[in-house]
């Protein structure tokens, strides 16, 4: 591998262990500008968890989150965000009482002079955002409850896109989605990599990770089996490390 | 002049299939569980004053008289009821708040009777002043304490306010000893309402005319909002419909409130002391808007507000919709709840001046079960007890629901154990309608 400067982010050596079970044990991984990494491994291998240390949900029990060589402290959400780093969870994490202005603008509102909701400046500030992610998208005054599955995680990929992330956390992004939009994410992917953001991809769909990821780092059982170049290995290779925690032969 | 009506580009198929009520409801964009709400206060307000009219020979509910005492009966459960909007929205409950107000009441009771005249002397314009900021301070602070125990602490706040239940009214009962404190300093009396703690009609006229410019510069507002980011705009007779029926309300509260005339023994007082000569037929002085009325009016203008064009409100909504999504949003919902349970604590504060002042008098007792008919009025006000749902003009429209069933039951001659029975019943049966129309509407 090509010495490529500084990591944008760096997730050194991080564990945690929730009442005796170690979740994520001693994983270090990193993320380089206008780069997908793609976190693979089966259900409860540590990804979700690794990757909510980084969002802000968790907090590490040991290691350290390094965003452009400088140890960060992301003790909360709030502290995420102000590094610029956006989450879409598996979950979505809308308020489904609410529209999708409000959602998308949520904890960031928008606000007149007054220091006011600007509840019109947000829908016009959505509308612009979702004609480009979303073109069918015309439920603007519904709570979110009354959207499909699409729609909803289109809400939820516009809230991370919307405020300029530098680095974007994707959780199965593409799990409630048809094959239309499924292709519409991955162009979105594309496009923000162009934009140099680094991403993190959780995905279980290995054509995806194949098509979508420059690297892939696979967790087992709450440990780091290893991260190889996409474009170096075989999707056997891949299923081999996920499925038996075995190393291919060159390692990344 | 230019204008759209169209919301999305398929109403046009959707106009021709509607009726004439649901095009009128759309294009007025009037919340029809609001619509449903004033219905059923009309009906039960109709049908206890012709209960009262066939039975007795003549309707008493339908009076000024009437719907003026229950206008300042209902200001003491509408004010603290607002607040429960938010507890229950964002999925707490808060039993505590009759205790608390049964406590600040007594606290305020003696302050303003036994501590402050020893300072400032009897009757200083200062100390229903002092009295009312000590009663507002305590009840904040109750309630941002029990927010804390609740969010920092990990205690429910089921268990928090039941515990704050029998805490608060024991302390109100220490502080006092179960003394009864009266009367308390005539100015603090007229926030209870009663004929000199009203603004007369003059005011009235004044406030009713403020609340029309108010409704017309929203419309206006509204409007030109709309209009500057090209969203689609409501059709002229709507807006026309809106303010002439929003003025017409304000108004004809303001002719029924200064329909109501002081009573000749206060006249007569009020004429001694002012002397003024008493006509033939006797002086018609009108009560206008109770104190406490236009007090309850303010809390609600104000928690509306909060609720919907600050962030604070929004948050508020998002936790009750979904905590975990509201905390990964960057909120800090712990600190949140402490800050809804104490302006809980506060309004309860409130409340207690209310309260006390149209007793003029404090007692350990005041405000015991309010906290059912609180949590009650803001149910039957459609805030939902899974959490999210909820608006201020409900919970003040069921507490005036509330409030009219018993008035009604009391004028028609029910007695107390009847009226417990209907008012427990109208609570779940409002529930149970409430869902019926959540789920259709879905």
């Amino acid at each position: 591998m090509t010495d490529r400067g500084t990591p944008l982010v760096e997730l050194r050596d991080i564990s945690i262990a929730f009442g005796g079970i170690k979740a994520v044990d001693h994983v270090t991984v990193d993320l380089y500008p206008g780069e997908v990494v793609g976190l693979l491994g089966h259900n409860g291998a540590g990804k979700s968890t690794l990757i909510k240390c980084l969002s802000g949900a968790y907090q590490a029990d040991s290691g350290e989150v390094y965003i452009n060589g400088e140890r960060a402290v992301i003790e909360n959400p709030r502290d995420a965000r102000r590094y610029n780093i956006e989450t879409i969870y598996q979950t979505l994490a809308l308020a489904d009482n609410l529209d999708a202005a409000s959602n998308l603008f949520l904890g960031r509102e928008l606000v007149s002079p007054r220091g006011l909701v600007d509840d019109v400046r947000m829908e016009a500030e959505t509308r612009k955002i979702m004609a480009r992610l979303n073109p069918n998208f015309r439920k603007f005054n519904v709570p979110v409850s009354a959207l499909s599955g699409g729609q909803r995680q289109s809400v939820a990929i516009a809230r991370a896109v919307y405020f300029n992330a530098r680095i974007l956390i994707m959780d199965e992004p593409t799990a409630a989605l048809g094959p239309h939009e499924t292709q519409m994410v991955a162009e979105l992917i594309e496009e923000l990599k162009a934009q140099g953001l680094g991403i993190f991809l959780i995905e279980h769909d290995i054509h995806n990770v194949m098509k979508l990821c420059d690297r892939a780092s696979v967790m087992k059982n709450g440990q780091l089996v290893g991260t190889v170049n996409v474009n170096e290995v075989t999707d056997e290779d891949i299923l081999g490390m996920i499925i038996l925690g075995k190393q291919p032969e060159k390692t990344a | 002049m230019t204008q759209t009506t169209s919301t999305t580009p398929n109403t046009g198929a959707q106009a021709a299939q509607e009726g004439p009520v649901s095009r009128f409801l759309r294009a007025t964009e009037l919340d029809t569980r609001l619509l449903g709400m004033v219905g059923a206060l009309l009906l039960i307000w109709i049908g206890f004053h012709f209960y009262g009219y066939l039975k007795n020979g003549f309707g008493s509910f339908l009076t000024p008289r009437n719907l003026w005492n229950l206008s300042v009966q209902t200001a003491s459960i509408g004010i603290m009821a607002t607040g429960m909007v938010l507890v229950i929205v964002t999925r707490h409950i808060d039993l505590s708040v009759g205790s608390v107000l049964g406590f600040c009441a007594i606290v305020m009771g003696v302050m303003q009777v036994q501590v402050l005249p020893q300072f400032l002397g009897l009757g200083h314009p200062l100390i229903w002043i002092i009295a009312i900021l000590c009663g507002l301070a305590l009840g904040s602070a109750i309630g941002a304490f029990h927010g804390w125990l609740i969010a920092y602490r990990g205690i429910p706040a089921f268990i928090v306010t039941l515990g704050g239940l029998l805490v608060w009214r024991g302390a109100a009962f220490l502080v006092a000893r179960g003394e009864t404190i009266s009367p308390v300093d005539s100015t603090f009396a007229l926030l209870g309402g009663g004929p000199y703690g009203a603004v007369g009609a003059m005011g009235s006229w004044i406030v009713g005319l403020l609340a029309c410019a108010g409704i017309i510069y929203l419309i206006l507002h509204g409007r030109s909002q709309r209009r500057k980011f090209e969203f689609p705009l409501r059709p002229v007779w709507a807006e026309t419909f809106l303010g002439v029926i929003g003025c017409g309300i304000v108004l004809g509260a303001v002719l029924l409130v200064n329909a109501y005339p002081w009573p000749k023994g206060i006249v007569k007082q009020y004429a001694e002391r002012n002397a003024i000569e008493v006509p033939e037929g006797g002086l018609f002085i009108s009560h206008g808007f109770a104190i406490p009325v236009l007090i309850l009016i303010a809390v609600g203008i104000v928690m509306t507000f909060l609720m919907t064009r600050t962030r604070f409100g929004r948050y508020v909504f998002a936790i009750g919709g979904n905590p975990e999504a509201a905390e990964l949003a960057g909120i800090n919902t712990r600190w949140m709840t402490v800050k809804i349970f104490a302006l809980m604590g506060f309004l309860a504060g409130l409340s207690s001046v209310v309260a006390s002042a149209r007793l003029n008098s404090a007692t350990n007792a005041l405000g015991t079960l309010d906290e059912l008919y609180v949590i009650a009025s803001a149910v039957i006000g459609g805030t939902s007890l899974g959490g999210g749902i909820g608006t201020i003009y409900g919970a003040i429209i069921g507490a005036l629901v509330m409030q009219s069933l018993q008035t009604g039951m009391v004028l028609i001659g029910f007695d107390a154990a009847i009226q417990q029975v209907v008012v427990g019943s109208v609570l779940v049966f409002a529930v149970y309608l409430d869902k019926l129309y959540r789920s259709k509407s879905k």
